[in-house]
């Protein structure tokens, strides 16, 4: 808005012979960082495939972990995988947020009628944030299914997205639970100075402010969990790491892994990417994100 | 809602007592704001200015004594807290406005949530107070945007947006840089001769001249003296009163 502004105030301004010597200096400079990266990346890569290539065992590595044709023929099977992870993923991630923004606000309910819900939040918690993943999924995996109860799903996706969903609501819970105490106490006070109630003060102050701030943790949560997703495998569901297997054991090489690993790299980089963006856009974080002020520190 | 009829105060204060662990910060207010009033708190940082200001508002809880709003005692357990703060405005030191929302959301979001007013009609009389308050430029700026001056004349009308009877203003102009001090001063006294009822802590011993009916020195959490402005910044009895003046300059 105020760009148009300044640009127009700029136009009868030409820069001092100061500033021309100055702004010819910061390119030099900028041309010889270019330069020295560029030198650094080249020698640093050189090196590492240098010493790669001229292991005694590379010939044989690169034949069982790096064959061009195998990782043509195993890729439409982990590509298919990789769909299922990828619908695993979302579907979870979904139903964690909400959980998770469920028991982080139990958390912090106040008053003797939420106590049991306040205390069954903090246990629930306490103990999936503490029970390694795998254990979970072993037990929901195997131990629900033996129950033989009535509507509870025998499918291995369904439970081993069930398992996702347990060990990382807690996780999330208390990246929410964090975002909300970092909120400042003033905000409350402005908000209920207003007439807003605990619960109003909480949905359209709070939260907004708390859900923005911990984005970045979120995201990191979600990367894990797009890796975590693959091993469901370990009950039966063939995602891109179960094709992968099956394909390594049909060619007789590990090239399938590499792939596989190949492709989990290649989801996580537009999600971050996305992310960034995303907070770089105006009112994400108040306008701060948007405007000067930082400047050459940042 | 209509207990002024008996013709007393708006705002009632009977020997009100607010401790911090073992700091006693308030230690037996008596202070009475009649109706279109301006009472000035002085005093130095640590007076209880500040504390006395928040349980009016209700955001802290006295320990002892009765605050009666309107012939209505809002210290009394049973009352709906969130429905009395709603008669007040309350503006304070940092502001306080809500970062991610555009300066005409900060102003509406007490009618929409509080009054229930419609979307259409809330916007329409918060742009009628921004004009008011010579922001009506700004309402769709975030408030990061704004000096500090514009972002505490925001604050002013988010709190006058409900029609308070009663404003309460936290030392708002202590944050400021001194050229913006004087937009928020002006508005606050176009307030006072709009009729407009207001207990103001404040370090402006200008705007206490000017504008206040009356002045309460707090030391200690006790309303040391009180008075007209004439009486207790002209001609101060308490050797406390005189001394907080003289190192003020």
């Amino acid at each position: 808005m105020t760009a148009s502004a300044e640009r127009s105030a700029t136009e009868a301004w030409t820069p001092s012979a100061l500033q021309v010597e100055r702004l010819a200096y910061r390119r030099g400079q900028a041309r010889r960082s270019t330069l020295v990266a560029v030198a650094s990346t080249v020698a640093l890569t050189g090196v590492a495939v240098l010493a790669l290539t001229s292991s005694p065992g590379w010939p044989r590595v690169r034949q069982s972990f790096f064959d061009p044709d195998v990782a043509l023929l195993a890729l439409p099977r982990v590509l298919e995988g990789l769909w299922l992870n990828l619908r695993v993923m979302a579907v979870c991630a979904v139903v964690i947020l909400v959980v998770a923004l469920a028991l982080a606000i139990a958390r912090t309910l106040r008053g003797p009628v939420f106590f049991p819900l306040r205390a069954a939040a903090t246990a629930y918690v306490d103990v999936f944030r503490g029970l390694p993943l795998i254990l979970v999924l072993l037990l929901v995996g195997f131990g629900l299914p033996g129950l033989r109860l009535q509507g509870i799903p025998t499918q291995a996706v369904v439970l081993g997205g069930l398992a996702l969903v347990l060990t990382y609501s807690a996780y999330v819970a208390e990246v929410f639970r964090a975002g909300i105490e970092s909120v400042h106490p003033s905000q409350v006070a402005a908000a209920r100075s207003l007439g807003l109630t605990r619960a109003q003060t909480m949905r359209t102050v709070v939260l907004p402010q708390a859900v923005r701030r911990v984005v970045p943790a979120l995201l990191n949560d979600l990367v894990a969990l797009q890796k975590d997703s693959g091993l469901i495998s370990i009950l039966g569901a063939i995602d891109a790491v179960r094709a992968a297997q099956i394909q390594t054991s049909v060619h007789a090489n590990f090239t399938p892994y590499v792939v596989a690993g190949f492709l989990f790299v290649l989801l996580t980089i537009p999600l971050t990417r996305v992310t960034e963006a995303l907070s770089r856009r105006s009112g994400w974080l108040g306008a701060t994100a948007g405007v000067a002020g930082a400047g050459p520190l940042r | 809602m209509s207990a002024t009829d008996g013709g007393g105060p708006l705002l009632s204060i009977r020997g009100v007592r607010k401790a911090f662990g073992s700091t006693v910060v308030l230690d037996g207010i008596d202070l009475d704001v009649d109706a279109h009033r301006c009472v000035v708190l002085i005093g130095a940082s640590g007076s209880g200015k500040s504390t006395l200001l928040r349980t009016v508002d209700l955001l802290e809880e006295v320990d002892d004594g009765v605050i009666l709003l309107e012939g209505e005692d809002i210290t009394d357990p049973r009352q709906d807290a969130d429905a009395v703060r709603a008669r007040m405005g309350m503006v304070f030191q940092s502001f306080n406005l809500f970062p991610h929302m555009r300066v005409l959301d900060n102003v509406t979001l007490a009618s929409r949530l509080v009054h229930k007013v419609p979307r259409p009609q809330a916007e329409e009389r918060a742009t009628a107070i921004l004009e008011r308050v010579g922001l009506a430029a700004k309402a769709r700026a975030f408030p990061d945007e704004l000096s500090g001056g514009q972002q505490q004349r925001v604050a002013i009308a988010r709190s006058l947006v409900s029609s308070p009877r009663l404003m309460l203003l936290d030392e708002v102009t202590s944050a400021l840089d001194p050229e913006l001090v004087g937009e928020v001063l002006d508005l606050l006294v176009e307030l006072k001769a709009e009729g407009m009822t207001m207990v103001v802590a404040t370090h402006e011993m200008g705007f206490a001249r000017h504008v206040a009916d009356e002045v309460c020195f707090l030391h200690a959490g006790r309303v040391h003296e009180r008075g007209t402005p004439e009486q207790v910044l002209g001609d101060p009895q308490q050797e406390r009163t005189r001394d907080f003046l003289r190192r003020l300059g």
